[in-house]
């Protein structure tokens, strides 16, 4: 009668035992996976800051044009428009992610990759992109182009 | 069928426990010993991950490593830590080695059949001390800068290929980018891929030769490798890796300024403590021993010692015949006593 009584106790203490070291197996786990996982992150390397970027000189983007230049570390593309007027707007497809171009031929912008099709205004004609390219605020000083976020 | 089931009749690991609880380690008074393979093992892991952490956002090139090495430490999350864990636990690991060296070069654990295991093991420490010498130059800061150009003149004075061996290190003549490409292949690639090889071979012979027991010291009986003796081991790393955490967020490792080739060479430059007693005998030594050039007989002194150290278990021949000559416990003695002797002259004189 005893030693039946006394058996199911031992087995919960070893139960127990091997419950607590699974845990402290995993909180060990955790505690060194939490920093690796944080490290994996990578750190910001520019703050978004409001600059303003000169995208080039006036004179030398000639009408029914565009040229890329970098803004706050990406890609941006600056253009005169066949009227004259001058535009800038992210350089990035919200397709996935090919640099646009300027096709002077089709008089906008367009994207390689996939086909995709953006007007002057930034917004979709045709192609896979599913959002509009953001458009910068240019402002000309002079000779140069200035660009800034709107 | 269980997922246990289903496991063990692909990986069979059923097999390998029951290898594993058949190992034994014999229990005496030395036996404390048999940990040091294990803690060495701990320290070179740990720096294989920390390592392949490092290499996220590590950048081998001269315009570009101390600053990829300052981003790390400041503005990535726990940089610090992983960088500092790396730094202290490659000391930690030049020092685990040793002591493994120690422990069985002291219980004649390489006699047969463990010649092979002593020979590969007596390699994984040159491989080790080849990760921290390549290793320290990669952040590219001015003492690493310096004490690698010291470090590969010395290669430079081994007789006959030493000009050829300094100018394979350095990639030219001169330290330069060329330089630092070069360590941070051999410290990435080469080295991971020699030490891959050492130890599969050196704890593959561990597993089929068991754990040597010291020549006349009364064995107390025997207790399981698994899991009895793994779980003290375990243990064991669990208390280092905390130790490590503590030191490593306490004591930061200096980054120090970056290098500049055209700068002068700052006051006071020693190398890594486990360099510092070849440093001062080379120091010490004549300029001119008997015609020789002082340094070259230096460092072929060194190598000859370290052509010894491998060729030990071939050389003690009382311990193959499980004889206790104390000829060789002696030399090792003695030769530890230089290293402590030079080590401390060296510090002194930095003081
Ligand atoms: S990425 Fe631009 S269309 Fe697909």
């Amino acid at each position: 009668m005893d030693e039946l009584s006394a058996r199911p106790q031992r087995i919960r203490r070893r139960r127990f035992l091997d419950y607590s070291f699974g845990a402290a197996l995993a909180a060990l786990a955790g505690t060194v996976l939490y920093p690796v996982i944080n490290y994996l992150i990578p750190p910001k390397t520019k703050e978004i800051t409001h600059q303003a970027v000169v995208a080039g000189k006036a004179g030398e983007l000639p009408s029914n044009s565009g040229k890329i230049f970098a803004f706050e570390g990406r890609p941006a593309i600056v253009l005169r428009t066949p009227d004259g007027e001058v535009r800038a707007f992210t350089a990035v497809c919200t397709h996935l992610a090919c640099n646009v171009q300027y096709r002077p031929d089709l008089q906008h912008i367009w994207c390689a990759c996939h086909d995709g099709h953006y007007d002057l205004h930034g917004q979709v004609l045709s192609g896979p992109p599913p959002r509009p390219l953001v458009e910068y605020k240019v402002t000309l000083k002079g000779e140069d182009i200035i660009v800034s976020r709107t | 069928m269980g997922v246990r089931d289903w496991l063990n009749e692909r990986l069979r690991y059923e097999a390998a426990q029951a290898f594993l609880e058949k190992k034994a380690v014999p229990v005496h008074r030395y036996a404390v010993t048999y940990y040091t393979g294990g803690v060495t093992l701990f320290f070179f892991v740990v720096q294989v991950l920390t390592g392949l952490l490092l290499l996220m956002y590590y950048r081998p090139a001269s315009d570009a490593a101390f600053e990829s090495v300052r981003l790390i430490i400041a503005k990535v999350r726990f940089g610090w830590l992983v960088r500092n864990i790396h730094v202290w636990s490659a000391n930690a690991m030049v020092g685990a080695a040793v002591l493994h060296l120690a422990a069985t070069f002291f219980s004649r654990a390489y006699r047969k059949p463990r010649e092979l295991t002593w020979v590969s093991g007596v390699l994984l420490l040159g491989v080790t001390l080849a990760f921290a010498f390549t290793g320290y130059l990669l952040p590219w800061n001015t003492l690493a800068y310096f004490a690698t150009k010291v470090g590969t003149e010395i290669a430079g004075d081994v007789p006959v290929i030493g000009r050829a061996l300094m100018v394979l290190l350095r990639g030219g003549e001169d330290i330069t980018a060329a330089t630092l490409i070069r360590f941070f292949g051999i410290h990435v690639a080469i080295l991971p891929a020699l030490a891959t090889v050492l130890l599969g071979l050196h704890l593959t012979l561990v597993q089929i030769h068991g754990m040597s027991r010291p020549i006349s010291v009364r064995v107390r009986g025997e207790e399981r490798f698994y899991p009895e003796f793994m779980l003290r081991d375990f243990i064991v790393w669990v208390v280092l890796l905390g130790g490590l955490a503590v030191v490593a967020t306490l004591w930061p490792w200096p980054l120090g300024e970056k290098a500049d080739p055209l700068a002068p060479a700052p006051a006071g430059l020693r190398p890594e403590w486990y360099f510092l007693f070849m440093y001062q005998t080379l120091r010490m030594i004549p300029g001119r021993i008997a015609g020789l050039e002082g340094e070259a007989v230096g460092v072929t002194l060194f190598a000859l010692t370290g052509l010894a150290l491998l060729l030990v278990p071939f050389l003690d021949c009382w311990a193959q015949r499980e004889h206790k000559h104390p000829l060789f416990p002696a030399l090792g003695a003695a030769a530890f006593a230089f290293v402590l002797l030079m080590t401390a002259l060296a510090l002194v004189a930095g003081m």
